[in-house]
């Protein structure tokens, strides 16, 4: 074997920094465009529902309604604003925009346009954002690390971070079902199944307990879920037993749910989020459990630190930044 | 009744007149506003209010009227000086004009005001709704129109130029723009603060049908609307309007700094006198 052949077999493979990156693990049970398929099965009942994305149609998974509803189907160009304003002029007229974008150009781009034409009116318009939080490894450009943050301090828009795939097909029809705007984060392409496991329904505004624990109390949305059902299997082998509550509708937040479960004496709660720690699920359940003088034993925040978050790979961004599975493993032990 | 049934008896420069006046009264209540856009304006919305559009003024959300949006939400003192003249808003609200719990606040917001579509305010977001709301009305197979009044500082934003583009590529020959060219904006002359011109140039080039006209010149307005209903292609329309900020009063015509008017109380009255004696003549 030449020198060469053996630095090539030793060199392990480069990981990437692409865009669109799987956030499925290896081996992991994936349903594919779990949004578009679900969007297509709900239009097929009401009429009033179009598709509007910004020369994002192919990656947030929209591709599919149009390709079965292409008269219902508008392509409004890379022009998030534009496409936030003609949503909100079909609403107007009675329809049922669902729109498409990245994370980051709805939140950011187009926040005023978001605000005044259609959470302002309290216009009935869906909108469906793509890689959400750290989902992306290419750079603050496409990291939605503050979108939680933005849009639940807009009034009228509820806020939804689903899970998996299996979650997003029950949350498109409950979105249809809520009259006024909805913002949801959207895992799109091969999108991970883990909730089927748990006898899981979807209610708009429900948070849910999934497994029950007496030491750890992990509120999360999201990702983070999937990352915390695997943690608290990782510290069963260390008799640390990690209850798991899981808060898909971080606007309105069922503060009911989340009052009970950390009201239980003993255990330290940990809120877990793929998003900066900053205006997101942590701070909101934060300033829950101290406005009703609930004080848990310990509490802590596992999310995104206020910082521009680095190009790499997301494997790599998930160690570094706190959220992977091994991560949240060591940071738990440590705080026990 | 709608507007296409009503008799027309009352010429088009007597209800400019009216909204002219009622905007001047509206002043009067707060001591300030947008007066000089209002009387700029007024003749735009006789044409559009008594000329070209359906509605029924005791059904503001008839299905079968013409939108009117209000994209540069400052303006809504001259909207609702139209609306009270159309009868959607009772003339008695006038004198509530940026009060408290009125229904008619200092800008225009859709949830307050009958005959208000949009809530503007932050410039540059209506041509974009107006974009949503024509593809609303074909997709309901829809013969109705949708107007959407902007300013010319409003071609600062880069979201006017979205919609533009995308009016073009839907053929949107159900929206019709009406660009108020008064070469007014809070900094100073639009054209200085941001180079607009060749205007028609580049909307044509943009795919529009485009007409310029005098926007105090009521014979012009009436002919440009008539066109832009009736032009065969299958673009979007806007009409160009050179207007002069404070048309009608002329003390307020001369002023140099008249984006937002301050008017000493006895002015009032001088305004509504020169009102009277343009009517008149």
């Amino acid at each position: 074997m030449s020198t060469a052949a053996t630095t090539a077999a030793a060199k392990p493979r480069l990981k990437t920094s692409a865009m669109i990156a799987s956030i499925a693990g290896e081996g992991q049970r994936t349903k594919p465009a779990p949004f578009g398929h679900a969007l297509v099965e709900l239009a097929k009942a009401r009429p009033e529902i179009v598709g509007l994305t910004a020369d994002l149609a192919k990656y947030t998974d929209l591709h599919i309604f149009a390709q079965a509803n292409l008269d219902r189907f508008y392509q409004m160009g890379m022009a998030e604003q534009l496409l936030m304003g003609a949503a909100s002029g079909l609403a107007h007229e009675g329809f049922m925009p669902f729109v498409t974008t990245y994370a980051v150009f709805a939140s950011r781009r187009a926040y005023d346009f978001v605000h005044q034409t259609i959470a302002e009116e309290n216009r009935n318009v869906k909108i469906a954002c793509a890689l959400p939080g750290l989902t992306s490894g290419y750079g603050p450009s496409h990291q939605a690390a503050e979108d939680l943050a933005l849009m639940r301090a807009m009034p009228n828009m509820v806020v939804i971070d689903p899970c998996d795939a299996l979650e997003i097909e029950q949350a498109v029809p409950a979105m249809a079902a809520h009259q006024g705007p909805v913002y949801m984060r959207l895992l799109r392409g091969n999108v991970p199944l883990v909730l089927d496991e748990y006898d899981y329904k979807f209610e708009l505004g429900k948070a849910k307990r999934l497994r029950d624990g007496a030491d750890v109390l992990v509120i999360s949305s999201g990702i983070m879920t999937m990352r915390a059902l695997e943690v608290a299997k990782a510290l069963e082998a260390d008799k640390v037993d990690v209850a798991v509550l899981h808060v898909p509708t971080i606007k309105p937040l069922d503060t009911e749910t989340i009052l009970a479960e950390a009201g239980r004496s003993g255990r330290m709660v940990v809120v877990a989020e793929n998003h900066t720690v900053i205006g997101g699920l942590g701070e909101a359940v934060a300033g829950t459990l101290l406005r009703a003088g609930v004080v848990p034993s310990a509490f802590r925040q596992i999310g995104l630190p206020d910082e521009f978050l680095k190009a790499g790979a997301l494997p790599t961004l998930h160690d570094l930044y706190g959220i992977s599975t091994d991560a949240m493993v060591t940071s738990i032990k440590g705080w026990l | 009744m709608d507007t296409t049934q009503l008799g027309h008896n009352v010429p088009l420069t007597e209800r400019a007149y009216r909204i002219r006046r009622n905007a001047v009264l509206m002043g009067e209540v707060q001591g300030q506003g947008y007066i000089g856009q209002a009387l700029d304006i007024a003749d735009v919305l006789a044409v559009s209010y008594f000329h070209a559009m359906r509605y029924r003024p005791e059904d503001p959300h008839w299905e079968g009227r013409d939108r009117f949006l209000l994209s540069n939400g400052h303006y809504a003192i001259a909207l609702y000086a139209a609306l009270i003249e159309a009868g959607i808003v009772p003339a008695e609200e006038l004198e509530t004009y940026g009060s408290d719990d009125s229904r008619l606040p200092m800008s225009g917001m859709a949830a307050y005001t009958p005959g208000m579509e949009m809530s503007g305010g932050s410039l540059g977001l209506g041509l974009s709704i107006a974009v949503g709301i024509a593809l609303g009305l074909k997709r309901k197979a829809s013969d109705n129109r949708v107007y959407t009044l902007f300013s010319d500082g409003e071609l600062d934003e880069g979201s006017v130029w979205e919609a533009i583009m995308s009016a073009a590529h839907y053929k949107l020959d159900n929206l019709i723009g009406i660009i108020d060219v008064n070469n007014q904006q809070a900094d100073g002359p639009s054209t200085q603060v941001m180079a607009f011109e060749p205007l028609v140039d580049k909307l044509e080039a943009f795919g529009w049908f485009v007409q310029r006209v005098d926007g105090n010149d009521m014979d012009a307005v009436v002919a440009a609307f008539d066109a832009a209903r009736d032009h065969p292609e299958p673009k979007p329309r806007m009409i160009v309007c050179d207007t002069k900020m404070g048309k009608g009063v002329p003390f307020l015509e001369a002023r140099e700094k008249n984006h937002f008017i301050r008017v000493d109380a006895h002015e009032w009255k001088l305004a509504l006198d020169a009102l009277d004696a343009g009517r008149t003549a």
